[in-house]
C-alpha cells in the first residue's frame, strides 16, 4: 500500500473508512435526521389521520371518517372560507402594495435606503408582536376609533375588530402591513434588472413614462409577480401567530383559520386524528398552490436551457 | 408628487412602532383616559422597569427577563449549530459530492414547505420519548433540525460559485474534507454566514407556535410569553407597561435588522428565489 509508507512508524495504518469516519458523520446525520424527520413525520401524521386516536395515538382504520368529520364542522368551514377570502384579498392587495412602493422607489429618490429600511422593518418583528400593537390600534375603545372621538368626531365607526363579518379584514390590514415590504423588495430588483437599453430605445421611439411601464417594464414582472403570490400564499395558509395575538380566532370564531383549528383539535380537544386530519387538508391546499407553480418553474427552465 | 405619496406610506408605516414606543412612555392611567394614540404628558420610564422585571404573569412576579433569557438561550444555540452544520452539509453536496447527495439534498429543501402543522404531533411524541418535553433543550434540538432545510440551501447556493479546480487543488495536495472546509471554503464564506445567522436568529427568536405548544409556564419564550400576558391582564390592562413589554421583545431582531439591513434583505430574497 503506498498510503502505508507514509504512515509514521509503529503505527497500523487505519483503514480508509475509519480514517474518514469523522466527515462521513458530519455529513451524513445532520442530513439523515432532517431527511428522516421530514418524510417520517408527515407520513405518522398522515397515518394517524387515518386512525381513530383521540388523547394518544392509537391504531386502527377508519377510513375517511376524520376527514368528513372535520370537512362537516361549522370550524373548519368557516377557517376554510375566512382563508379563501383572507388569501385572496392579503396576496392582492400586498402585491399591488408592494409593486407600488418599488415602483415609486425606483424613481431615483433621495432617501432610497431609509425608505426601503422603513417598509421592511416590519418583517424583522414577529407576528406575535404585530397582532398585540394591530389590536391595540384597531381596538375600538383605545385605538384610531376612540382617538377621533376624542378629537370630536363622535360618530365616527372603526369598530372592524368586534365586527364578525369585517374582523377577517383586521387580518389582512396586519398582515399587508407586516409582509408588503417583501413584495417590494423583489419587485425592486425585478425593476432594476430590467434591460436598460430596452427602456431606453423606447424613450427614443417617444414613450412616455406610462407607457414605458405598461408596455415594456410591467409585463417583465410576471415571473417575479408569480414567485410573489406564492410565497404570500404559502404564507396565508399557515398563518397562526398573527390571528392568535390579533383576534384569538373571535369575535365567536369570526376570524378562524385551518391553522387554529389544527391546534384547537389537537392540544385542546385532544382529538389528535381530526387533527392530523385538519393538518393533512392544510398540505392538500399547499400543494394545490406549489404543485402548479413547481410545474411552471419546471417548463420555465427547460424553456431557457433550450434557448 | 412621489415625495409626497412615499413620505405618507412611510408615515402610515412608522405609525405603529411610534404609537407603541409612545405608549411605553405613558403611564397607565393616562392611556386608559384617553387613547392608546397620544403624546406622554411626562416621561413614565418606570414601564420599562416593571415590564423588565415587575409585573406578573400567571402566578409569577418577575416581568419579561426570565422569558427573554428563555428565547436567548434556544436562539443563539440553535443559530450557531444549524448555521455550522448547515454550512458543511451546504460544502458536502455542492463541492466534495458523494453519492446520493441529490437526492438527499432535495428531500432536505422540501422542509422549506412541509408546514409545522404536520410535525406537531411526532415532535411532541419524540420530546416526550427523549425526556425534552418542556425544556429549552427540546426546542433547541428542533429548530436546529428544522433550520438545516433553510441553512444548507442558503450555503449550498453560495458555494457552488467557487470553482472546482481550488477544491480539486487542494486535494491532490492531500488536503482532506475538514482541512479544505477550515483553510478554504470558511474564510469565503464571512457573507453567506452572516446572512444565514440573520435569518435564523430572526426566525427563531420570533417563533410562536413551537414555543407554546412544547413549553408551559416559566420556560417558555417570549413571544409565547406576550400572549400569556394579554391574556392575563385583560380585565385590568396595563398598557404602558404592555406597550414597553413589547418593544424590549422586539428590540433584538430590530437591532440585528438595523445593523445587518443589507444582509437581512439578500436572506429574504434568497429564500424566495429557490
Amino acid at each position: 500500500m503506498s498510503n502505508a509508507a507514509t504512515m509514521r512508524p509503529g503505527r497500523p495504518a487505519l483503514p480508509e473508512w475509519v480514517r474518514r469516519l469523522p466527515e462521513y458523520l458530519m455529513i451524513w446525520v445532520p442530513l439523515l435526521l432532517s431527511a428522516a424527520h421530514l418524510v417520517s413525520f408527515s407520513l405518522w401524521t398522515i397515518w394517524i389521520s387515518f386512525t381513530p386516536s383521540t388523547l394518544v395515538p392509537v391504531t386502527g382504520w377508519v377510513g375517511l371518517r376524520n376527514y368528513s368529520a372535520v370537512a362537516a364542522s361549522r370550524n373548519w368551514q368557516i377557517a376554510f372560507d375566512n382563508l379563501l377570502l383572507f388569501g385572496s384579498a392579503f396576496v392582492l392587495l400586498s402585491a399591488v402594495t408592494g409593486l407600488i412602493l418599488a415602483i415609486l422607489l425606483d424613481q431615483r429618490i433621495r432617501g432610497e435606503n431609509v425608505l426601503r429600511s422603513i417598509f421592511l422593518y416590519p418583517l424583522a418583528v414577529s407576528f406575535v408582536v404585530t397582532g398585540t400593537v394591530w389590536s391595540w390600534l384597531l381596538n375600538p375603545g383605545l385605538g384610531i376609533q376612540k382617538l377621533v372621538h376624542d378629537l370630536g368626531w363622535t360618530t365616527f365607526k372603526f369598530d372592524w375588530l368586534i365586527d364578525r363579518d369585517m374582523a377577517i379584514w383586521t387580518i389582512v390590514i396586519a398582515a399587508i402591513w407586516q409582509s408588503s415590504g417583501f413584495a417590494m423588495a423583489l419587485f425592486l430588483a425585478g425593476l432594476r434588472s430590467v434591460d436598460s437599453d430596452i427602456i431606453k430605445a423606447a424613450q427614443i421611439d417617444g414613450a412616455g413614462p406610462v407607457r414605458t411601464y405598461r408596455r415594456i417594464i410591467l409585463p417583465s414582472l410576471w415571473p417575479i409577480t408569480i414567485t410573489v403570490v406564492v410565497i404570500q400564499l404559502q404564507f396565508a395558509i399557515s398563518t397562526f401567530d398573527l390571528v392568535r395575538a390579533l383576534t384569538n380566532g373571535g369575535p365567536g370564531i369570526a376570524t378562524q383559520l385551518p391553522a387554529l383549528v389544527v391546534y384547537d383539535l389537537m392540544f385542546q380537544r385532544s382529538l389528535l386524528g381530526r387533527g392530523a386530519a385538519a393538518a393533512v387538508l392544510m398540505l392538500l391546499i399547499l400543494l394545490a398552490v406549489l404543485l402548479p407553480y413547481a410545474a411552471w418553474r419546471y417548463i420555465q427552465r427547460r424553456r431557457a436551457a433550450h434557448a | 408628487m412621489i415625495y409626497l405619496a412615499v413620505s405618507l406610506i412611510a408615515a402610515a408605516w412608522l405609525a405603529p412602532l411610534v404609537v407603541v414606543v409612545l405608549n411605553s412612555l405613558r403611564t397607565n392611567e393616562e392611556i386608559a383616559q384617553g387613547s392608546m394614540i397620544g403624546w406622554p404628558q411626562h416621561l413614565a420610564w418606570s414601564n420599562y422597569a416593571a415590564a423588565w422585571s415587575g409585573f406578573c404573569v400567571a402566578e409569577t412576579c418577575a416581568g419579561i427577563r426570565p422569558y427573554m433569557l428563555n428565547s436567548a438561550l434556544v436562539t443563539i444555540p440553535a443559530t450557531i449549530f444549524s448555521t455550522l452544520l448547515g454550512a458543511i452539509a451546504g460544502y458536502a453536496v455542492s463541492l466534495w459530492r458523494f453519492r446520493g447527495d441529490n437526492w438527499i439534498y432535495g428531500i432536505v429543501t422540501l422542509g422549506l414547505f412541509l408546514p409545522q402543522q404536520m410535525r406537531l404531533l411526532p415532535w411532541t411524541i419524540v420530546l416526550r420519548d427523549v425526556g425534552l418535553i418542556n425544556t429549552l433543550t427540546g426546542l433547541v434540538l428542533i429548530h436546529t433540525i428544522q433550520g438545516l432545510s433553510f441553512t444548507t440551501l442558503f450555503c449550498r447556493s453560495y458555494y457552488v460559485a467557487i470553482p472546482h479546480e481550488l477544491i480539486r487543488a487542494a486535494r491532490i495536495d492531500g488536503a482532506g474534507f475538514f482541512r479544505i472546509f477550515w483553510r478554504i471554503i470558511l474564510p469565503l464564506s464571512g457573507p453567506i454566514l452572516i446572512v444565514t445567522v440573520i435569518w435564523q436568529f430572526t426566525h427563531i427568536w420570533n417563533e410562536f407556535l413551537y414555543g407554546v405548544t412544547f413549553i408551559t409556564g416559566q420556560q417558555q419564550p417570549v413571544t409565547a410569553a406576550l400572549i400569556a400576558l394579554s391574556a392575563a391582564v385583560a380585565d385590568i390592562p396595563q398598557h404602558g407597561v404592555q406597550s414597553a413589554a413589547v418593544i424590549i421583545a422586539a428590540l433584538p431582531t430590530l437591532l440585528i435588522y438595523l445593523l445587518g439591513g443589507k444582509y437581512f434583505v439578500r436572506g429574504l430574497t434568497a429564500g424566495a428565489v429557490k
